[in-house]
């Protein structure tokens, strides 16, 4: 495996960029901008409710799963699978 | 014996001879499989079984009555115990895995190479681990003893000794396979009511949609909207707006459950038993997918069970039940004690209010809100025997991972790594099966006589996670620089600052009438309610490591590059031995 520093880098760059939406979605949409999001609606959900009881979970699945993606492929590129 | 009861015995007991079998099949021969299971379970099998492991009585029988009655408020339960997951996958869990080593506290030590961190870490744990399982203990009892009538000492034992075969002899390779089982089973008994209740009150079979579907009495109107509708006439606080003790509390709150999640150590060690990093990271997002399918059907079972009780006492606004004709499940649990009618206007009928004096369900315990809501919405017998076994798979296999996680800590971390270095295998794994023993003895008698703090105790798990062992862990990875002392100093203060501040609102060991100031708003520090604090010890814990590191300067050059090591997955061996 060549070139760790790198590596590590493109690695916290991923990371930062799912918890900044993982902040988004929880904190963000179900927490602080609730008030405002709850004025529209999902069917019979009110949108900001949605967020903190559904869409959160939905938005951390995707989150985990595409990092992992990602990783595997940061992992061939450096070679640094084993 | 009625027909109910019948049932209930087949699906116990069936269940519990799949466990035993499972059991035999995977016994455990050597420490690699009593701790990590040879290192070989598949991403899947072991979301399953983390699945399983972190879904406990308080998932499966509390969660849904939370939200049920705080609405919107509840949400912090769903966002904290799933948002956690996403930093166990990208924070902690492959870098732990490359490392390769059995137990938290061993992870503790390499990385601090310190073996007073690794006795803090053991302290931590055991506290953590210790509170958590009084709580399943006795969702065990209570769970015999409400459905199959036999007395609660007797239950906790049955579930005592089903939990002494599975977990003493197969070890953490008899844990996995009966948990993926146990999931299995708890997952059919948590949803199959919800498509029932969910297809009666809107059509839709598929809780999460149903949520947000119309009524299907014709009306056209939303649920939520009905159920908003229905509790503001009676004086409670609007379903989908309800705040938990303001924003900052709720946010506070949130990040307490979710860094206390992912450093929950008998979690933490499920990812030692897969075999790569690339396989940690999927089984994560395998686990939140298991964990998912539970909470996001919760939120459905909550409003609807609210609903459906609220629509049973009061059928029209107006026309209230009358107390002599009240169905069956109501007197079942009256006689529990769970659910109390006092008639004060004396007129026969039940007033259910917001209003403290003319409220005549003068107790309505949350927690039965799961387990009556079958009988409430008049589902088949075969349902509700399922939702009993559900309850006990929940318990069970919660209290076998935390069996192991102690077990281990003091098998492997205190008496080989600290006391008796030159423990042979073979006696290890005698002494890990001992210690095992004794644990369920220790937490069966606590079920059987819980000290005064046990309401407290499962928050209490979580602060001491939160501010004591996920700082520690998240600085050794991310961080090359912080020291042994630098850890050590901020475990201790970020675990004594959380103690301190729950002890001081909820009593000494939460013993009533030692709290030096009241447990009510005006007193918490920014308004954040005790439950809460865990995010703020995690705060401290994290600034007084970093100024303690300012202070007495970086650790070792070899653990420098050890840490490197752990960054990159490389070629990884199945979890070892030193």
């Amino acid at each position: 495996m060549e070139n760790k520093e790198a590596y590590w880098q493109e690695n916290l760059r991923l990371i930062f960029i799912c918890l900044a939406i993982w902040f988004v979605v929880s904190f963000g949409l179900g927490l602080l901008l609730v008030e405002p999001l709850n004025e529209f609606r999902l069917g019979g959900y009110k949108l900001g409710f949605w967020f903190a009881q559904q869409g959160s979970i939905y938005s951390f699945l995707g989150l985990i799963f595409w990092y992992g993606a990602k990783m595997n492929k940061l992992d061939k590129k450096y070679h640094a699978e084993g | 014996m009625d027909e109910l009861k019948l049932y209930t015995y087949i699906a116990v007991f069936g269940t519990f001879a799949l466990y035993f079998a499972i059991a035999w099949w995977a016994r455990a021969g050597s420490t690699s499989d009593f701790y990590v299971a040879g290192g070989g379970v598949t991403p899947l099998q072991n979301g399953m079984a983390i699945g399983a492991d972190w879904m406990s009585a308080a998932s499966f029988i509390s969660m849904a009555g939370l939200i049920a009655f705080l609405g919107y408020g509840g949400s912090v339960f769903l966002m904290g115990w799933t948002g956690g997951y996403v930093l166990l996958a990208m924070l902690l869990a492959p870098y732990m895995r490359k490392h390769g080593k059995f137990t938290v506290p061993e992870f503790i030590f390499d990385r601090y190479y310190s073996k007073t961190a690794r006795i803090v870490a053991v302290a931590c744990l055991i506290i953590a681990s210790l509170t958590y399982i009084i709580g399943q203990m006795k969702g065990v009892g209570v769970a015999f003893s409400r459905f199959l009538e036999v007395d609660y000492g007797l239950g906790l034992g049955i579930g005592m000794a089903v939990v002494w075969v599975y977990a003493v002899m197969g070890g953490m390779k008899g844990i996995t396979y009966t948990q993926i089982a146990q999931y299995v089973v708890m997952i059919f008994a948590y949803t199959i009511p919800a498509v029932f209740i969910s297809l009666q009150l809107t059509g839709n079979p598929i809780p999460q949609l149903g949520l947000g579907s119309t009524l299907a009495d014709g009306s056209g109107v939303y649920l939520l909207d009905k159920l908003d509708m229905v509790v503001t006439d009676l004086g409670f606080k609007e379903y989908t707006t309800s705040n938990l003790g303001g924003t900052l509390n709720m946010f506070a709150y949130t990040i307490s459950l979710m860094i206390g999640t992912a450093g929950l150590p008998h979690v933490i060690m499920r990812f030692f038993t897969v075999p790569s990093v690339q396989a940690a990271r999927s089984s994560a997002g395998y686990a939140l997918v298991c964990i998912a399918l539970l909470y996001t059907v919760a939120p459905a079972v909550g409003a609807m069970a609210r609903l459906n009780l609220m629509n049973t006492i009061e059928p029209t606004a107006g026309e209230h039940l009358v107390y002599d004709e009240r169905p069956q499940w109501f007197k079942d649990w009256e006689k529990t004690g769970l659910l109390k009618f006092e008639d004060k206007n004396g007129d026969g009928k039940i007033q259910y209010t917001a209003d403290k004096a003319t409220n005549e369900m003068v107790k309505v315990d949350r927690d039965i809100m799961v387990l009556a809501n079958p009988a409430i919405a008049n589902l088949p017998n075969w349902v509700i025997a399922l939702v009993a076994a559900g309850g006990l798979a929940a318990a069970l296999s919660t209290a076998a991972g935390l069996l192991l996680a102690i077990s281990s800590s003091i098998s492997h971390d205190l008496m080989k790594g600290v006391l008796t270095p030159d423990l042979s295998e073979k006696n290890e794994l005698f002494a890990g099966r001992v210690v095992m023993t004794i644990a369920i003895l220790v937490s069966g008698y606590l079920g059987l006589h819980p000290p005064g703090f046990a309401a407290g105790t499962v928050a209490l798990a979580f602060g001491l996670a939160a501010s004591s062992i996920f700082p520690a862990l998240m600085m050794g990875i991310f961080s090359k620089k912080i020291s042994g002392t630098a850890a050590i100093a901020g475990m201790c203060s970020g675990i004594g600052v959380t103690m301190l501040y729950v002890f001081q609102h909820k009593g000494i060991m939460f013993i009533p009438g030692t709290s030096f100031l009241g447990d009510m708003g005006p007193n918490w520090f920014f308004g954040i309610s005790p439950n809460a604090f865990g995010a703020v010890g995690a705060i401290v814990n994290f600034a007084v490591a970093f100024a303690v590191l300012k202070v007495t300067g970086p650790a070792p050059a070899h653990i420098q590059e050890m840490v490197e090591n752990m960054r990159i997955p490389g070629a990884v061996s199945a979890a070892h031995d030193h």
